[in-house]
């Protein structure tokens, strides 16, 4: 654990714990505050390899969306009669469907359907919860308490009726309204937390003192609150953008968003229709992962996000681990410590915890 | 263990100490002593007439915008329940027929908005839902009625035991933080990533079509009459164990994850140290102390994650076919039904809302500092 926790950063050898060695970041605080360090401190929440494997595959999706064209062999709508239902080949990685689409090409032209609704439902949705939160969070009194009462309305109201209503009262509903029916429905629980962290920091003082020098309203908001609601944001960023893609997919696979916009809930709608369960798996199960890996990339950045706000959340299973490997339990740490520091201690533990 | 007598001198010693600050030690069950519920317990119970108060005016305001919502959302569109009555009898009824139609829904043109808009509560305060276009005219909470218990068995069952499981399982992983059980972690939120219906889907395709050992949809068998008999329970049971089991895998995810990241900050509270120092039972200090607080949240998120859970149990019952009020709202927005929309919308907001009160009475009840708010 020590080692590698060395080796990860460049700490002085003489620094005997790895906690100890973290705290090289002071460094950076020496230095002028520039765009880019500001930049780079903003970001130091993905920094961890979780947020960065759930990014990774998360850019590898981006890729995918925007170069389908390249990447899709065939025409996801094209017809081919003569090879109908067949099992993947090298000619169709991942077969074809009832009416001889290929179901890779789908997928790769799916991806773009589901990540466009995605992002734009996630941008409208935290969009709104800033402003809704921070407002909602700077204020005081009535204007308050109505904003809250207002998203504490929206998050109680089940989402997925409504959105089925809503979008059942339109013969071919266009993207964008799919996209803002979904980010209506997942903005409340972004602004709830938002508030209640700009609520803590409104009477910090460096708040204080940027109201006592007369800074103008929007000019705190933004400059020096935004930068630590950060990671909140971003966290519920994550967070909408998963109730989103499940919600499309969902909608999509219930039907009641036109099936002539290509994604993997549609994909899953003509596999049902058409009997593909249990026999025809290759054009089931593809869609159904790719649903589930792109959670597991968000559920991995928010993991990351998570540990980055919260860090006993990380440090808690390595310390308990590095404790273990001294031979001790973490669950008994007040006994063990204990009796480890007392002379009475056996020969066997002090051993075990000498080389540390 | 060496250690042993040294701690149980020092739990002696501390409990005495902690005695001795207690105004009335002889009251009170000694092992209670220095917990939150002890102290409050002391002091009787005190109604937090505030809080309740203002539970009650959101419950109310949330009432209402839902059902203002509801409202307006048919009236802000083009067509109507009426143009879409019209447009499936294919020209067969007269204009005088149409108009009769607009006053039963509720939806004449020449009534100005605002009179709609009372009369629409008029007709919910007499427990009218209006009349169900695709269910022949039938009233709209006659089908609710028929499909509700479903749904409440299904999600309830569900719900609860998943909430269960995963608390106790989430409990138990954040305790052995850093072990084995950790991986237990991106399992169940891999599992929590997967669309209910694909899911559910799958399960047919695995242990009904392919292996046979559930049924594959449906409540029960359409020849079985339904009633208080042994036949028919057990038939219920079979048909809902594949829905459950779905519901259960998927949403148990959220419950570890939030249980586990809570004990985590519990566990390095200075009452556990204390307990721990006392030389309490690990049992003991992990349910009694760590748990017990770490479940707070647990009841909150309960409350907030109903939405998601009757949203997911939506799909579930298009999927296996069950007939409950999620098929109910599906098979209304393919018909058109605006008016059985609505009622069900209603319906699950209602459901909700109730739901959460509950989360509300079971959280004072956890949390004395809810109880006293007003002291």
């Amino acid at each position: 654990m020590t080692t590698e926790a060395r080796k990860k950063t460049t700490a002085p050898t003489g620094v005997g714990s790895p906690e100890t060695a973290w705290v090289t970041t002071v460094d950076r605080r020496e230095t002028r505050t520039t765009g880019w360090s500001q930049l780079k401190l903003s970001l130091a929440m993905f920094g961890n390899r979780k947020s960065a494997a759930g990014l990774i595959i998360m850019g590898v999706f981006v890729l995918v969306a925007i170069f389908a064209p390249l990447i899709a062999p065939y025409d996801p709508e094209t017809q081919n009669l003569k090879e109908t239902l067949q099992p993947p080949s090298f000619e169709h990685l991942l077969g074809t469907t009832h009416i001889g689409q290929d179901v890779f090409s789908q997928l790769v032209f799916g991806t773009r359907g589901v990540l466009v609704v995605g992002f734009l439902a996630t941008i409208m949705a935290t969009v709104v919860a800033v402003v809704v939160g921070v407002t909602a969070g700077y204020l005081r009194g009535w204007k308050s308490e109505s904003l809250s009462a207002l998203s504490n309305v929206f998050l109680v109201i089940p989402g997925l009726p409504l959105m089925i209503i809503v979008a059942s009262q339109f013969q071919d509903p266009p993207l964008v309204l799919i996209a803002a029916v979904l980010g209506l429905t997942g903005w409340a629980w972004g602004a709830r937390v938002l508030r209640a962290q700009t609520m803590s920091l409104r009477n910090r003082d460096f708040i204080q003192a940027a109201r006592a020098n007369g800074e103008p309203l929007f000019r705190i908001i933004l400059v020096e609150m935004l930068p630590n609601l950060l990671a909140i944001i971003a966290s519920s960023f994550v967070g909408t953008m998963t109730a989103a893609v499940l919600g499309l997919t969902t909608l999509a696979f219930i039907g009641v968003i036109p099936v002539s916009n290509l994604n993997w809930g549609t994909i899953l709608f003509w596999a049902q229709q058409n009997n593909a369960f249990p026999d025809y798996w290759w054009w089931y199960v593809p869609a159904g992962l790719c649903i589930a890996l792109l959670g597991v990339s968000l559920a991995l950045i928010n993991f990351g996000i998570d540990e980055y706000v919260n860090p006993r959340l990380r440090s808690a299973g390595e310390r308990a681990r590095a404790m273990k490997r001294k031979g001790m339990n973490v669950n008994a740490a007040v006994t063990v410590v204990r009796t480890g520091s007392a002379e009475s201690a056996p020969a066997a533990l002090r051993a075990e915890g000498a080389p540390e | 263990m060496s250690s042993e007598p040294t701690t149980s001198a020092a739990q002696t010693t501390a409990s005495q100490e902690l005695a001795a600050a207690a105004t009335d030690p002889t009251a009170i069950d000694p092992t209670l002593i220095g917990t939150t519920a002890a102290r409050s317990e002391r002091r009787g119970p005190r109604i937090p007439w505030r809080f309740i108060g203002g539970r009650v005016a959101f419950y109310a305001f949330t009432l209402w915008a839902a059902i203002t919502i509801n409202f307006f959302i048919p009236r802000l569109m083009k067509g109507d329940a009426v143009d879409a009555y019209m447009a499936r009898s294919q020209g067969q009824l007269t204009p005088d027929a149409e108009k009769a139609l607009r006053i039963l829904f509720g939806l004449d043109k020449s009534t100005p908005l605002g009179q709609q808009y009372l009369d629409y509560w008029n007709m919910l305060l007499h427990g009218n839902l209006g009349y169900s276009i695709s269910t022949g005219m039938a009233p709209v909470g006659d089908a609710i009625g028929s499909a509700l218990p479903w749904t409440i068995g299904l999600v309830g069952v569900a719900t609860v035991i998943s909430f269960v499981i995963g608390t106790l399982l989430g409990a138990v992983v954040g305790w052995r933080r850093g072990g084995k059980l950790d991986v237990f972690v991106p399992v169940t939120t891999f599992l929590g990533t997967v669309p209910y219906f694909w899911l559910g889907l799958i399960f047919i395709a695995i242990f009904s079509t392919t292996l046979g050992w559930f049924p594959a949809g449906h409540a029960y068998e359409l020849g079985v009459d339904p009633g208080w008999n042994a036949d028919f329970i057990g038939e219920v049971i079979s048909h809902a164990a594949l829905p459950v089991l779905t519901i259960v895998i998927i949403s148990l995810g959220g419950w570890v994850l939030g249980m586990r990241n809570m004990m985590l900050t519990v566990l390095d509270e200075d009452y556990i140290t204390v307990a721990q120092a006392k030389g309490l039972p690990n049992r003991r200090v992990l349910w009694r102390y760590a748990a017990r607080n770490a479940v707070l949240p647990q009841v909150q998120s309960f409350a907030l994650a109903l939405g998601f859970i009757v949203s997911g149990t939506i799909v579930m019952e298009m999927v296996f076919s069950y007939p409950g009020i999620g098929l109910l709202l599906l098979n209304a927005t393919s018909a058109h039904d605006y008016a059985l929309m609505q009622g069900v919308f209603l319906v699950l907001v209602l459901a909700v809302l109730v739901a959460n009160i509950v989360a509300d009475i079971a959280y004072a009840f956890l949390d004395p500092r809810i109880r006293q708010t007003e002291g």
